[in-house]
């Protein structure tokens, strides 16, 4: 597969950027969020998530190491924790909504 | 791409004994284990319960500044911009330190009279804060709505780094070093020996140890609970947004001191920013989102920017203030208690204090130096009754 092949195209990642992040040890998908910025744009995640895990998955399948790093490595890794709102919203609106009775 | 980028190896079972265990894999906790290293006292296990970066040292805005009312702060603080400018070369890690200043904008007379005394104090301190009418304010952050604010103040040399990196590269090079970083293991227990002598449990087994740094933050309380301690602090949700990127804009942080709005553009052009809420007070950490902190967040920030009213959000979180009753950190050993150490208590300024503070304490217990930080942010002091309120903290 190309190296240019785009995983997260919000913050343009490529697969060769979370190759690397994977290969410099970054293995919670927390971490390698963090390392390459992916998941944290426009859409938060919802186009690059999946790939990430399986990507993320066959690292810990290599990784020794593994048992120690992440408890649960047998099982699928768990996305990033999803952030509001669900879909980018302007200010002008969510200002609007201040001192609403409602409950939350 | 330097070798320091790389993430500290996987630590392999805790040794059965340590020299010293420090619970908290946070920038405090880390920053101290590598001052400790670089002194020659290597023999040390950091003990983290989730990720690195998963507590406050990673949810926070990134604010470095000398802006303070108590004197010991903006000397640590002075000190501390000081290492953060060095941080890249030393550490082998870009932490993105860009200073833009600190811009407080103030909304009250009586304010503005506690704010000519914290500046005074700055500038006797040799720090270059000055106190702008809002017309001046305006040549800074063009994009203001002034109307409301009776002055403002503004010092260039504070500012604003990137804290991912500056964690990681505190636990690369104390990893380096030699020191064992282990995450996903969470404290469950300790047993108090005698003086200098602990079994620390944890989900991952037990390690004897002469010496513990409690530097877990918000969650310092409970493991001080584990050897019999109350601690005052306690856990305060604090919650952050962060908006599209826009084309670089704004030079400094902006706080509104009065309703703890702060907010700054990062190097990705992103809008970020916080506000006190406020929240239940059970003891508990709390890190779930609410959309009352994004209504009183816009609400704030539009009154002061309007020019951002079409700018979205895109994302929300929520990190741990980890709270003392008068603003100021909890340092050193408990009476009674010799090898267990604090260091907590930093109200959400102790990202820009770690540098500062991991070596005042590195100093402390390699025999060194002992900072007069620690004789004023003793414990005991609550319950003597000898403090000194820090009033200069947003949220």
């Amino acid at each position: 597969m190309s190296e240019k092949c785009i995983v997260c195209p919000c913050e343009d990642v490529t697969l060769a950027d979370v190759e690397q992040a994977i290969g410099l040890g970054y293995l919670d998908i927390d971490e390698v969020k963090r390392f390459t910025g992916l998941g944290t744009g426009p859409c938060q995640g919802k186009q690059c998530m999946v790939t990430t895990c399986v990507l993320l998955k066959k690292a810990q399948a290599a990784d020794p190491h593994r048992q120690e790093r992440q408890p649960e490595a047998h099982t699928a890794p768990h996305p990033f924790t999803p952030r509001p709102p669900v879909m980018p919203v302007s200010l002008y609106v969510l200002a609007a909504g201040k001192g609403a009775d409602r409950e939350r | 791409m330097s070798a320091s980028q790389r993430m500290p190896a996987a630590a392999k079972q805790l040794a059965a004994e340590a020299e010293t265990v420090i619970i908290g894999g946070g920038i405090m906790g880390l920053g101290i284990a590598y001052e400790l290293a670089r002194r020659g006292r290597s023999d040390i296990h950091v003990l983290e319960q989730e990720y690195l970066t998963s507590g406050a040292s990673g949810r926070n805005g990134g604010g470095v500044r000398m802006q303070w009312s108590t004197e010991m702060n903006v000397r640590l603080m002075q000190e501390s911009i000081e290492i953060c400018r060095d941080f890249a070369s030393e550490l082998g890690m870009n932490v993105w330190l860009r200073q833009g200043g600190y811009l407080f904008l103030i909304r009250s007379q009586a304010e503005l009279a506690q704010l000519e005394r914290t500046v005074a104090l700055q500038n006797r301190c040799g720090v270059p804060t000055r106190i702008l009418t809002p017309q001046e304010a305006l040549r800074i952050v063009p994009e203001l709505n002034v109307h409301s604010f009776v002055a403002a103040c503004y010092n260039p040399r504070d500012g604003v780094v990137f804290p991912w990196p500056f964690l990681w590269g505190y636990a690369n090079a104390a990893s380096e070093l030699g020191v064992s970083i282990h995450t996903y293991t969470k404290v469950t227990g300790i047993d108090v020996l005698g003086p200098h002598a602990f079994v620390v449990h944890t989900s991952k087994g037990k390690i004897r140890c002469e010496r513990i740094i409690n530097a877990a933050g918000a969650w310092s309380p409970a493991v001080a609970k584990l050897v019999g301690i109350e601690l005052p602090n306690h856990p305060h949700r604090h919650e952050i947004l962060a908006t599209e990127s826009l084309k670089p804009f704004l030079k400094p942080l902006v706080s509104v001191l009065s309703s703890g709005l702060y907010f700054s553009q990062s190097m990705r052009g992103e809008i970020v920013g916080g506000i006190t809420v406020p929240d239940v007070d059970d003891g508990q950490v709390h890190m779930g989102s609410r959309l009352r902190f994004l209504e009183d967040m816009s609400a704030e920030l539009l009154q002061v920017m309007p020019v951002l009213s079409q700018v979205r959000v895109l994302r929300q979180w929520a990190g741990p203030y980890d709270v003392s009753p008068d603003g100021l950190p909890i340092l050193g050993e408990p009476d009674g208690l010799p090898g267990f150490f604090l260091v907590c208590g930093f109200v959400g300024h102790g990202f820009m204090m770690a540098p500062v503070i991991a070596r005042c304490y590195a100093e402390l217990l390699c025999g060194g130096k002992r900072h007069p930080v620690f004789d004023r942010c003793k414990l005991s002091r609550f319950r003597d009754g000898t403090s000194e309120r820090e009033v200069m903290i947003i949220g």
